[in-house]
C-alpha cells in the first residue's frame, strides 16, 4: 500500500469508518458450514465476508513419541494456495503459511481443547494423529482467524474411523466412521486485532491488512481464559492497549462462538 | 441467404452457432468459421441488423489501444516504469510518454511514479505479442494521490458509467465525491469516508446487478435513501464530450466511447508493429 492510500484509510479511522463502512470493532458476515470433503474424518468451510477458507481432518494411527508414549499427536498444516490471491505462489510454504499454522496450531494446543492422552490406543505402540490440513480458497483478509474458525469446526465435525487388528498391526478403514467424535474438551478461537497507528481493528480486508504496523493474535476458551497470545509485524503495544486488545480478542470470539 | 440462429439477448457459450451464411457479419466476441458465426465469449447475443456481437458476462481485461484504464506501478526501470493493469499483461510507460517534464540522465524517477502509485494511463499500443505501451497524454491522466482503489469486473465497467456517463454522474453528484472509472474494473474513489462507503456500495450494487433494466432508477432509490437528498439523473447529450475539462468530462466520455464501440461495423483492429520488417509472427 502506498503512502497516499494509507493516509487515506488513516483520515477515515479517525472517523471510525473503515473503507467498507464498518466500525473498527466490526466483523464481517461469518458463515460456518461442516462436512464439506467427503474423503476427510472432518471438515469445514468458513467464510468471513469474501475469505472463504476450507479445513480438513484426517486421523492416522501413528506410533507415539518415546517422551509421551501415552499421548496421541496434533498437527496443522496451512497450504497458501495461488488460487486464493495473486500474491501467493507456488512452491514449499512461505513464512506466512508457516506462521498461519503454527498460530492456528497454538491456539487449539495450548488451550489442552484436545485431550491428547484420549487418542492413545496402546501405550507406546498405537495412538491417534489428528493432522488438520487448511486451504484458502479466497484470501481476501484475515485469514488467521478463519483458519482458527475452520480448524475448530473441523475438529468438532470429526467422527474416528473404523480400526481392523491384523496380527500386531492396526489398519485404519478410512471407508467407515464410528459414532466416535474426538475428545474436544473446549472451544479455543483466535482473534487476531490489528494495530494501525494507534487504531485497533479486528477482521481487516486484504487492503487494511497492507496498512497494519503490528497485530496480537488472542487465543481464548468459552469460558473466557486466554490459552495463546501471539504477537506479529514491527512496532511496541502500550500496555493499555494490550489489555483493550484481549478483551476485544474474547468478546469477539465469544460472538463467533455462538454459529459453531 | 444467411439466417441467425440464436434470438437476441439469448445467453450464448464459446463455440455456439450463431449465424449460418456470408451476410452476417461478425463482430466482437465472435469469429466465423466456414461460412457460419460462432461465438467466443461467455455472454448475452446482441442482434442489430446482420451485425452480431456478444456482450460478455466474465472474463479479464484484455488491453485494447485507445482504452482508458488504471494501473499499479509495479516496477521503476532505468527509462520507465512498469505498470500492473489487472490483466494477465503488464503495461510498460515510457519516460518519454510518462511525463512531458526534462528528466536529466540519471535521475530518480520514483519522484514521477513511486512503486505502488496508481496512474490513470491510457493504452497507446498492444502489440500481437501483447506488449502494452502507455500513455501519460491525454487529459485527466494522472497519478491517483488518496482516495481508495476499488475492483470491479471490467465487463460491468459499461454499466457502473451508464449511458453517457449517466450513472457515475448521479453517483458523484449524490456523494459529492471524485470518482474515475478504467476500462480494465479498477475504479479510484475519493471523497468523505461517509460519501466514499456510499459511493462504495452503489458501485458494487451497479456490479451484482449489472443485468437488471432500470438499473439507474434503482441506483437513484438507493442513494436517496441512504443521503436523504434528492438525486437527479444527469444524461449529458451525444456530441458533449472530450472539450470540457478535469475529471467529468474524462469518465464519461469514456463511457461513451465504450457503448459505441464495436457496435455498428466489425473493427478491424491494425497492429502497427506487423508492418516492421523485423516482425515475422505473421
Amino acid at each position: 500500500m502506498n503512502e497516499d492510500n494509507r493516509t487515506h484509510l488513516l483520515n477515515s479511522l479517525k472517523q471510525g469508518i473503515r473503507a467498507d463502512g464498518r466500525s473498527p470493532e466490526e466483523y464481517r458476515d461469518v458463515t460456518i458450514e461442516t462436512d464439506v470433503v467427503a474423503n476427510a474424518e472432518g471438515s469445514a468451510r468458513v467464510r468471513i465476508g469474501d475469505t472463504e477458507v476450507i479445513a480438513g481432518v484426517k486421523m492416522a494411527i501413528e506410533t507415539p513419541y518415546p517422551d509421551t508414549p501415552d499421548q496421541g499427536n496434533f498437527m496443522v498444516n496451512v497450504e497458501l494456495l495461488p488460487m486464493s490471491n495473486p500474491e501467493f505462489e507456488s512452491g514449499p510454504p512461505s513464512i506466512d503459511a508457516i506462521e498461519l499454522a503454527r498460530v492456528t496450531d497454538r491456539g487449539i494446543r495450548e488451550s489442552k481443547a484436545i485431550d491428547t492422552k484420549r487418542l492413545c490406543i496402546e501405550e507406546g505402540k498405537h495412538a491417534w494423529g489428528v493432522i488438520v490440513d487448511i486451504c484458502p480458497i479466497n484470501a481476501a483478509g484475515n485469514l488467521f482467524d478463519a483458519a482458527s474458525i475452520a480448524a475448530l469446526a473441523a475438529l468438532k465435525n470429526t467422527k474416528l474411523p473404523e480400526t481392523d487388528k491384523i496380527d500386531d498391526r492396526l489398519i485404519v478403514n478410512y471407508k467407515k466412521k464410528t459414532d466416535e467424535s474426538l475428545p474436544l474438551t473446549k472451544l479455543p478461537i483466535a482473534i487476531t486485532i490489528n494495530k494501525i497507528e494507534g487504531f485497533l481493528l479486528v477482521d481487516p480486508t486484504s487492503a487494511e491488512e497492507k496498512a497494519v504496523d503490528t497485530r496480537l493474535t488472542v487465543a481464548s476458551m468459552d469460558n473466557g481464559e486466554l490459552c495463546a497470545l501471539q504477537k506479529g509485524g514491527n512496532g511496541p503495544f502500550t500496555v493499555e492497549e494490550i489489555e483493550q486488545m484481549i478483551d476485544l480478542g474474547i468478546s469477539t470470539a465469544a460472538e463467533i462462538r455462538k454459529k459453531l | 441467404m444467411g439466417e441467425i440462429t440464436v434470438e437476441d439477448k439469448a445467453v450464448a457459450v464459446p463455440g455456439e452457432l450463431l449465424a449460418k451464411g456470408m451476410d452476417c457479419i461478425p463482430s466482437y466476441g465472435t469469429y466465423r468459421e466456414g461460412e457460419n458465426v460462432y461465438s467466443s465469449r461467455l455472454g448475452l447475443v446482441n442482434v442489430s441488423g446482420k451485425v452480431i456481437k456478444i456482450i460478455p458476462l466474465t472474463g479479464v481485461y484484455n488491453p485494447k489501444r485507445g482504452d482508458t484504464i488504471i494501473g499499479r506501478v509495479i516496477d521503476v526501470l532505468v527509462s520507465g516504469w512498469r505498470v500492473e493493469l489487472n490483466s494477465a499483461y503488464s503495461g510498460m510507460l515510457s519516460l518519454k510518454d510518462g511525463t512531458s517534464e526534462f528528466v536529466a540522465r540519471g535521475a530518480d524517477l520514483t519522484k514521477y511514479y513511486n512503486l505502488g502509485d496508481y496512474i490513470m494511463v491510457s493504452v497507446s499500443n498492444v502489440t500481437s505479442q501483447k506488449l502494452v505501451d502507455l500513455s501519460m497524454r491525454g487529459p485527466g491522466l494522472r497519478k491517483l494521490s488518496g482516495g481508495q482503489i476499488l475492483k470491479v469486473n471490467p465487463n460491468k465497467v459499461p454499466r457502473v458509467i451508464g449511458k453517457h456517463g449517466s450513472m457515475v454522474s448521479m453517483i458523484k453528484n449524490a456523494t459529492n465525491s471524485k470518482i474515475l472509472v478504467g476500462q480494465n474494473g479498477l475504479i479510484w474513489l475519493n471523497a468523505e469516508p461517509k460519501d466514499e462507503v456510499i459511493a462504495r456500495n452503489a458501485i458494487n450494487m451497479i456490479a451484482e446487478n449489472s443485468h437488471i433494466s432500470g438499473l439507474t432508477e434503482k441506483v437513484k432509490s438507493f442513494l436517496e435513501e441512504v443521503t436523504g437528498k434528492k438525486v437527479e439523473i444527469v444524461e449529458r447529450p451525444e456530441n458533449e464530450g472530450n472539450d470540457d475539462n478535469g475529471e467529468n468530462s474524462h469518465d464519461n466520455s469514456h463511457g461513451n466511447n465504450h457503448g459505441e464501440r464495436n457496435y455498428d461495423r466489425p473493427r478491424r483492429n491494425f497492429d502497427r508493429n506487423s508492418d516492421r520488417p523485423g516482425n515475422r509472427n505473421r
